[in-house]
Order: structure tokens, then C-alpha cells, then sequence
């Protein structure tokens, strides 16, 4: 357990009586959930009205910054645009590759303190320009540790041009907040150290730079000892610093913002070829020598002093209790993790801090009401839990319109999740048929090949329809095409609506031969049955025959089917109606299906019959 | 194509639509709304992509977009339409309509107008109301009509209280978009793949043409008229297929064209330029389709930005009645000679594009990569 830092701020929260009320809480992902219990604090038993509300409280107020936003989405697109060249990146090129990122991440995050920082000067009022400039401050720093993690991980320069790209890491750092006290300093090196340098193309060996800094470094020993510059103090004390005098270096400490202006100040004038494993030991030395015994090293200096020494796990570390989100340490793991650095320690959990990190990054993102779309594509990229944290989260979003659910049914079946698809369009169904939208209850159960909800809202139709004594929504029930098929009752229903236009067109010849297929076939729900064969009627009516014997048949034997099938039920007042009427009707079909036997015995019997 | 301005707005775009010009005019397209969705606070906004000189007061930079005004709208803003040089209308997903006033002068928006019950839905047998999302609205002064997941056709008139005509459970699904054919008829999509055409003059409820598409039922979710011949539509799909029909002709689309991977959410013929046409999908696309005849100038080999070009014969169904006379090149028949070439617009895959709008040699699109791209070169 770690040990806290300082003490845990206190959040009041309103109308909770903390004072005479227990509280009780619950955390949820990135967020916690805070009543008001009936407890008493002390044992009186008070009656003081409780709270009734129920609080979420958010510890993590980055997401919720507009400028942020941008980041995130920014970030985002780098992110997916990195994993997805991966397989591309080989060879020589794969390090300028990787660089070129880095680079991407750092100039957004640039972009976003720019911004941050014109908000901070346009701000109203003092408070909120106040956070807006400890958010620029923040950024920064993050800006300067990955800057840091560039040229020593990623880059990994080699001794020699490692001074370089540190010295343009301070003046980046350093001479942006003020650039007054960097023309100072910043202008007696290059006339010294390029020339010296030979920047473009560098074909000299590390072993000749060091031969000539060495022979520049004596004869500048040598002015100082000839008193060269006595006349001059300010002449001398520059002579000093050029040789690398700490104490000389010391004194102008005013100047120098921080150690690590110091170090590499140090370092370029006393050891500036030096190696990346030495890197540590002057930087730990200047730390001392800088803060002097008076104050103790900040969370910002642990975490450069960590990457000097190349401890990469606890770079990331402390910049996870340094940093109140995860996005920092997930983008720069991740990074990397590309670079194949995090295999070669050796971490506990391995390589699997990356996946930790992303995980805790985009479970953070869909705790946001917008951002969670950006979450899929990071739980994409975590291989062993990704897909897993995924089906959980994505269920879970709100879904208050079509489009919505539309864009979280797509993301599901992009990546096959077939369960979420068919629960979420059962959940929209259902509520659809709520609403008595019955298309879209069944372009949702379409959506899903849910056969059962298919025939549910056949069940519906048939029902309105027995009710009604008409269909609603023909428009449908008309126009199913293949999607009939999906369910026994559905095709029934459709098929059921193309006798009725049959009979509307007059066509009683398709009308009878497919109202006897859907009896025979075994489609249509038994207490349609009597419904169907009532239908039938008209058609035993007709002036000519229409039935043919065969078909008389087979609709008798239905009709004896439905009679002795029918179960006998409790209730004798209504029932009894119910009884009567029905045994009229089957009396009536019994008499008419009789009658078109016989005729169309005597049809088929005559000569002109067939 | 030659420059695409991108600009990060921290809101999920919904819809984005250019202010149009005064007609006569020579000026191009200046000002652009947008509407966002999903947020907790929902803006309507206006935009500004004149010149700025080289940097301009907040460190933008040249011929980046600028925010002019905004104001709150309750729920997502389900679409967006330009009433008049001022007016702007937007479809809510708590079924209120509301016409926003721009004022020039302070550079402000107002509310004008509001219908906050234009869409709901009644359970059955039950009284009570809930709200159900407008989908869709078009303008056509001083009429406005709007569609919703109530299966709801609205006709309102600016400064009229009520609406003016409601043709209630026009549709058992959802109407996904609707479009003027031409005045007083209408033209609406469902999410069963059918198109509805209405006509305001006739009394009842029933639509005075249905067509739909062969095969599945995929649900429509855009549609737009060909400029000059308004009996020309093209719609896109849940499929990411792009239809075209010709309403007089049938009941089915002429051609079918395969295009996103997934659901496409607008379509625009270009107002001036016809046999241009651009569509936007879920797949975070964006594609320009170029249909006019003089091929041989347009088979570029550019290769910056992720420009591809690629020549895609149509696949035709149900050609029998197309006569020789047509005139427009999205419907005629000839396989060989006609080649549609496809580019798709934005530099890199991202986030769907969830709108598109185009006037002039202008276009502007936005994302749920909460970013707008402008464009002023489109035919370059």
C-alpha cells in the first residue's frame, strides 16, 4: 500500500447531512455513486429528513475539458494510425517511423497547451484562468517527460548527438517561458558548440570530437590561468563556465530554471560527449548540486531522474500517481511497447502492462457520454481482454435514438459479437412494439434473425387483425419480401394478407389453392384455424365451383380436425356463447362444404368438367 | 481536391449545412451550421471560413474554420436545414423542432419558433405521450415538413402555432429522411427499404406511391432529388449501397450501386453541378462520385492525400423502360460507356462522417472524430 503523499482533499457533498447522517458509496468505473442512509450518527433517534437524491461524484475532471477533447481525439487517430502500420514498420525505417509519432503526439499535445494557454489569458475570471494555466503547466510537463522518453528510448541517440538533442530539449523547454533569460545563455553557445559540431552530415567520429573539444577545453584552461579575462569579471566567470565550474555555473542560478537546465548546461561544457549510461550519474549529481539540501525533489524531477537512469517501468509508474489520467501512460506505453523496450524488462506482469494501462484508459473513455466511441478502438488493440471489456461496456450505453443504436449495432457486428447484436435489437424491438411501431419491431428483429420476436409481432398483427377485422400497416405486411421467411408466423402473415388480395383481385382459383396450403402445411396457429376456414365461405359460396373435390376433402378433415380438438374450458356463462356461436359456425362450414362436395362431384363427374 | 482544412470542434458533428447564397449572387458558400450529438449540452453553431489574413486574433491558421456564435439545443440535433439566409431549422431527438434567427448584427442566435411536440409516441391503449426523435426535416419556404421514429409526417408554416397538416402512423416504422419531389409532394425513406411518395393536395393517409427495393429490406437513410430532373432520387442504404430511381418508372431503383461498407448516412447530388454526386457512410468515408462524360481528363494520377480513383461500371436492374431521351447520366443504361469514377475525399480513415454538404466548389463534412473538414477546391 502506498504511502499518501499529502492529505486527501475533502469534497462536500450539498444537501447531504454528513454531520448527522451516515453516507454510503459505491464506486462504479470512473465514477462513485454517494446517498444519504437513514443511519443517525449519533443514537438519537432524530427524524431529520433525509436527503433523497443520489450523487455521482467524477474524480476525473480532465475528460470532461473541452480543449482536452481534442487531445483525445487527436491522440486517438496517431493511436489507431501507429497500430495499424505495425506490420509495415521494419528495419531501418522503422525507427524514423516510430520517431515520426512521437513527434505527431508531442506537436498535439503542443496544440492543446496553445490552446489551453489562450484560453488561461482570455479567461473572465481569475479562478478559472488559474486552472486553465495549471492545466498548461501539466501539459507541459507531460510534453517535457515524453520529449525526454523520445531521445533517450526511442531515438536512443548515441553519445554525441545525445547532447544534441538534449540541449535542444532544454532550449525547447526552458526558452519558451522566457525567452529573455535564454538569449543570455542560449547565445554564447552556438557560435561555440555548431561550428564545433559540424551539424549536417556529422562524418566525424566520436573519438575526433573528442580529440578537439579536448584541445578546445585545454586552451580555454589556459586563458583562464593567464588571466586573460582578469580585467573583466563577467568576461572571467563566462571563461569558467565554459570550462564547466559547477560553483562558476552555480551562480548563475537565477537564470538556470531547474536542474536539468543545469546538467546539460554542465554537460556541454564539461563531458559533452557523454554516454547514455553516464547520462545518470550527472544527472543525479546536478540534481543535488541544484536544489542545494534546501528543497526535496518534485513527482516531476523522480520521474526525469527515472528516465535518465533508464528505468522505464518506473517512469511509468510514477507518472501514473503523478498524472490523473490514464492517457499519458497508456499512449507512452504503448509507444513503447512498439519499440520493443518493455519485453526486455523484466516487469512481473510483462508485456501486459501495455494492455493494463489501455484497458484502464478506455474503460475511463466509456464512463464519458460521448468519448466511449473512441474507447472500441483501444479495447480493439488489447488482445487478451480487449474484446471481453468490450462486449461488457458496449452493452451498457444509453441507447436514446436509432442512429445511436445503429453506430454501437454496427461497431457489434464488425467484430462478430453476435449476443450484443441480438440483445440490443430485442431491447429496441420491445420497446418498438411498446410503441406500436410494428415495422420497426420487425426490421430490428430482421436486424437480428430473431425468429421467436419475428413471430411475436406476427402475434400482434394476427391479433389486431382478429380484433380489427382488418390489418394495420398493410404497407408492411405487403412488402416483407425474403425477410418472411424468417419465422413461421410471419410467413403465414404474409401469405395470409396475399390470400386477401387474391380474393380482393378476384382471382378465386390462387385464392382457394392458397388458403388450403396454409391450412395443410401447418403454418397458420391453430385458433386460426376457424378464421380461415370462415374465410373460406365465401369461396363455398360462389355461383361457380371453386373447390375441388380433393380440396373439399382435405378442408373436411381440418374442420372434423378443429372440432374434436377443441378442449372443453371452465366459465359456463360466456363460454356457453362462445360455444354456441362457434358450433354455428362450424354447423354453417359443416352444411356449405357439403354443398360443394356435391357440386363438385357432379362437376368433375360431367363431361365438361375436369 | 487539393486542400482539406480539418478542424478538432470538441463535439461530435450530427449534421453540417451551408448557409445558401442569395440566388444571383456570385458569392461562394461562407458561412456553414453544424448541430452536435451525444453531448450532455448539445450546440447548434455557425461558422465562419472567410480569408483571415495570415494569422488571425486566436492563432488560427489561414483559411481555418472559425466559430462565429452557437447556442444550446436541447437533445441531439437529428438534422438541420437552412430556411432562409437567416433562419436555420433543427430536428430534435426529443421530437421538438425549433427555428433558430441568426442576428447578423451581434453575431447571436435565437430561438424563433418552437413545435416541442412534433413527434411522439402513444403506447397502446395508453394516453400518455413520450417523445420520440424527428429524424428528418426539409424547408421549402414557408413550408417546413419533418419525419420521425413516430412514423409521423408533419407539414408546419413558419409563425403558424400548430401544424398545418400531421399525417399520423404514415409509416409502421421509422421515416429516416424526407425530401420536396416537387411541391406539394413529398418523398420519405423507411427503415424497411421503402420509398413513399405523398401528395399534400390529396386528403387521407395513404401514400400515392410506394416503391422499394427487390431482394432484402434493408433500411434507407438518406435520399436526395436530382437538381433539374425531379423525378431522378438517389438513396443510401443500411448495406452502404447507393440507389438510384426514377419515380416515374416502376417500383424499382434503376441502378444499384455498391459503395460503403456500412450504413450511409447522407447523399447529395451537387445543386449545380448534378452529375456530381457525394456520399458519407459509417465506415468514415467520404466519396465524390463523378458521373459527367468527359472521362479521359478526369483519370488523374494524383497521389497525394489518399486520392484514389477507381472506374466502376454500375450494375443495372430492372432497365426496361428507360427511354433513349433521358438526358441524365445517372440513369442511362450504357455499361461501357459510362464510367462512374469514385474518389474518396478525406486524407486518412476516421471516425464516421456523419454529414456532408456541398454548394459552389465548396464542401464541408463533420465527424464522430468530433473534427469539420473544409474544403474550397473541390473541382481543381
Amino acid at each position: 500500500m502506498e504511502e499518501l503523499d499529502g492529505e486527501p482533499t475533502v469534497t462536500l457533498i450539498p444537501g447531504v447531512n454528513s454531520k448527522k447522517k451516515q453516507m454510503c458509496f459505491d464506486w462504479g468505473p470512473g465514477e462513485m455513486l454517494v446517498c444519504e442512509t437513514s443511519f443517525n450518527k449519533k443514537e438519537k433517534s432524530e427524524t431529520v429528513p433525509g436527503c433523497p437524491f443520489i450523487y455521482i461524484i467524477r474524480k476525473d475532471i480532465d475528460v470532461y475539458s473541452q480543449i482536452l477533447r481534442k487531445l483525445f481525439n487527436e491522440s486517438h487517430g496517431i493511436f489507431v494510425g501507429l497500430q495499424r502500420i505495425e506490420e509495415e514498420l521494419t528495419g531501418k525505417s522503422r525507427k524514423a517511423q516510430l520517431v515520426r509519432v512521437s513527434k505527431n503526439y508531442r506537436s498535439v499535445i503542443r496544440a492543446c497547451m496553445e490552446e489551453m494557454h489562450q484560453a488561461a489569458i482570455a479567461a473572465k475570471d481569475p479562478a478559472s484562468g488559474r486552472q486553465f494555466s495549471s492545466q498548461v503547466s501539466i501539459l507541459s510537463a507531460m510534453e517535457l517527460i515524453w520529449n525526454l522518453c523520445e531521445i533517450l528510448f526511442i531515438e536512443v541517440a548515441p553519445a554525441g548527438p545525445l547532447l544534441l538533442h538534449l540541449l535542444d530539449w532544454v532550449r525547447l523547454h526552458v526558452c519558451e517561458v522566457d525567452s529573455l533569460l535564454a538569449d543570455v545563455l542560449g547565445s554564447e553557445n552556438p557560435s561555440k558548440h555548431e561550428s564545433f559540431w559540424n551539424l549536417p552530415g556529422n562524418t566525424q567520429t566520436l573519438t575526433e570530437l573528442e580529440l578537439k573539444w579536448q584541445h578546445w577545453h585545454e586552451e580555454c584552461e589556459r586563458h583562464l590561468q593567464d588571466g586573460t579575462f582578469a580585467s573583466s569579471p563577467r568576461l572571467e566567470s563566462l571563461c569558467k563556465i565554459m570550462l564547466g565550474d559547477e560553483a562558476a555555473l552555480l551562480e548563475q542560478k537565477e537564470l538556470l530554471n531547474n536542474w536539468y537546465h543545469f546538467l546539460v548546461t554542465r554537460l556541454l561544457y564539461s563531458h559533452p560527449t557523454v554516454k547514455p549510461i553516464d547520462l545518470h550519474f550527472y544527472a543525479q549529481s546536478s540534481l543535488d548540486l541544484f536544489l542545494g539540501g534546501e528543497s526535496s525533489p518534485e513527482p516531476l524531477d523522480n520521474i526525469l531522474m527515472a528516465a535518465f537512469e533508464f528505468d522505464i517501468h518506473q517512469v511509468i509508474k510514477e507518472c501514473s500517481i503523478a498524472l490523473s489520467n490514464w492517457w499519458f501512460v497508456a499512449h507512452l506505453t504503448d509507444l513503447l511497447d512498439h519499440c520493443k523496450l518493455l519485453q526486455s524488462h523484466n516487469l512481473y506482469f510483462g508485456s501486459n502492462m501495455r494492455e493494463f494501462l489501455l484497458l484502464e484508459y478506455a474503460s475511463g473513455l466509456f464512463a464519458h457520454h460521448s468519448l466511449w466511441q473512441l474507447g472500441v478502438d483501444y479495447f480493439d488493440y488489447c488482445p487478451e481482454l480487449g474484446r471481453v471489456s468490450l462486449e461488457l461496456h458496449i452493452e451498457r450505453i444509453p441507447l436514446s435514438t436509432e442512429q445511436k443504436a445503429l453506430k454501437v449495432l454496427r461497431i457489434c457486428e464488425q467484430r462478430q459479437m453476435t449476443e450484443q447484436v441480438r440483445s440490443i435489437c430485442k431491447i429496441l424491438a420491445m420497446k418498438a412494439v411498446r410503441n406500436n411501431r410494428l415495422g420497426s419491431a420487425l426490421s430490428w428483429s430482421i436486424r437480428a434473425k430473431d425468429a421467436a420476436f419475428a413471430t411475436l409481432v406476427s402475434d400482434r398483427f394476427l391479433r389486431d387483425y382478429c380484433e380489427r377485422g382488418c390489418f394495420s400497416d398493410l404497407d408492411l405486411i405487403d412488402n416483407l419480401g425474403p425477410a418472411m421467411m424468417l419465422s413461421d408466423r410471419l410467413t403465414f402473415l404474409g401469405k395470409y394478407r396475399e390470400f386477401h388480395r387474391f380474393y380482393g383481385e378476384k382471382r378465386f382459383f390462387d385464392a382457394a389453392s392458397l388458403l388450403l396450403s396454409l391450412m395443410t402445411s401447418q403454418i397458420a396457429p391453430r385458433c386460426f384455424w376457424v378464421t380461415l376456414l370462415t374465410d373460406a365461405l365465401p369461396l363455398l359460396e360462389q355461383k361457380q365451383v371453386i373447390f375441388t373435390t380433393e380440396q373439399t376433402y382435405e378442408l373436411m378433415r381440418c374442420l372434423e380436425d378443429l372440432a374434436s380438438g377443441r378442449p372443453v374450458r371452465g366459465e359456463p356463462g360466456a363460454q356457453r356463447l362462445q360455444e354456441d356461436i362457434e358450433n354455428t359456425k362450424l354447423e354453417m362450414l359443416r352444411l356449405a362444404l357439403a354443398r360443394n362436395l356435391a357440386r363438385a362431384i357432379i362437376k368433375e363427374g360431367s363431361l365438361e368438367g375436369s | 481536391m487539393e486542400e482539406i482544412y480539418a478542424k478538432f470542434v470538441s463535439q461530435k458533428i450530427s449534421k453540417t449545412r451551408w448557409r445558401p447564397v442569395p440566388p444571383g449572387s456570385l458569392q461562394t458558400a461562407e458561412t456553414f451550421a453544424t448541430g452536435s450529438w451525444d453531448n450532455e449540452e448539445n450546440y447548434v453553431s455557425l461558422w465562419s471560413i472567410g480569408d483571415f489574413g495570415n494569422v488571425d486574433s486566436d492563432g488560427g491558421f489561414e483559411g481555418e474554420h472559425q466559430l462565429l456564435c452557437d447556442i444550446k439545443h436541447h437533445g441531439d440535433v437529428m438534422d438541420l436545414q437552412f430556411f432562409d439566409q437567416e433562419r436555420i431549422v433543427a430536428a430534435s431527438s426529443t421530437g421538438c423542432v425549433t427555428v433558430f434567427l441568426h442576428h447578423p448584427n451581434n453575431q447571436t442566435l435565437s430561438v424563433s419558433q418552437q413545435w416541442t411536440t412534433a413527434h411522439y409516441h402513444t403506447g397502446p391503449g395508453s394516453p400518455s405521450r413520450s417523445s420520440a426523435p424527428c429524424t428528418g426535416v426539409v424547408c421549402d419556404n414557408p413550408e417546413i415538413v419533418t419525419v420521425g421514429e413516430d412514423g409521423r409526417i408533419n407539414l408546419f408554416r413558419a409563425d403558424h402555432k400548430e401544424a398545418v397538416r400531421t399525417i399520423d402512423n404514415a409509416d409502421s416504422s421509422t421515416l429516416h429522411a424526407v425530401t420536396f419531389l416537387r411541391t406539394p409532394e413529398i418523398l420519405t425513406v423507411n427503415s424497411i427499404g421503402q420509398l413513399k411518395i405523398w401528395d399534400f393536395r390529396k386528403q387521407g393517409n395513404e401514400p400515392s406511391q410506394i416503391l422499394s427495393l427487390t431482394g432484402d429490406r434493408v433500411p434507407l437513410h438518406c435520399v436526395d432529388r436530382h437538381p433539374n430532373q425531379q423525378h431522378v432520387v438517389a438513396t443510401g442504404g443500411q448495406d452502404g449501397m447507393l440507389s438510384i430511381w426514377d419515380v416515374r418508372q416502376g417500383t424499382m431503383p434503376v441502378s444499384l450501386l455498391k459503395a460503403h461498407e456500412a450504413e450511409m448516412w447522407e447523399v447529395h447530388f451537387h445543386p449545380s453541378n448534378p452529375d456530381h454526386l457525394f456520399t458519407c457512410s459509417e465506415d468514415g468515408s467520404l466519396w465524390h462520385w463523378d458521373a459527367s462524360t468527359d472521362a479521359p481528363e478526369k483519370s488523374s494520377l494524383f497521389n497525394q492525400g489518399g486520392r484514389s480513383s477507381t472506374f466502376l461500371s454500375h450494375s443495372i436492374s430492372n432497365q426496361a423502360n428507360v427511354h433513349q431521351s433521358l438526358i441524365s447520366s445517372w440513369l442511362s443504361t450504357d455499361p461501357a460507356k459510362d464510367r462512374i469514377e469514385i474518389t474518396s475525399l478525406l486524407p486518412s480513415r476516421t471516425l464516421s462522417v456523419n454529414s456532408l454538404d456541398v454548394l459552389g466548389p465548396c464542401l464541408v463534412c463533420g465527424t464522430d472524430a468530433e473534427a469539420i473538414y473544409v474544403t474550397r477546391q473541390l473541382f481543381s
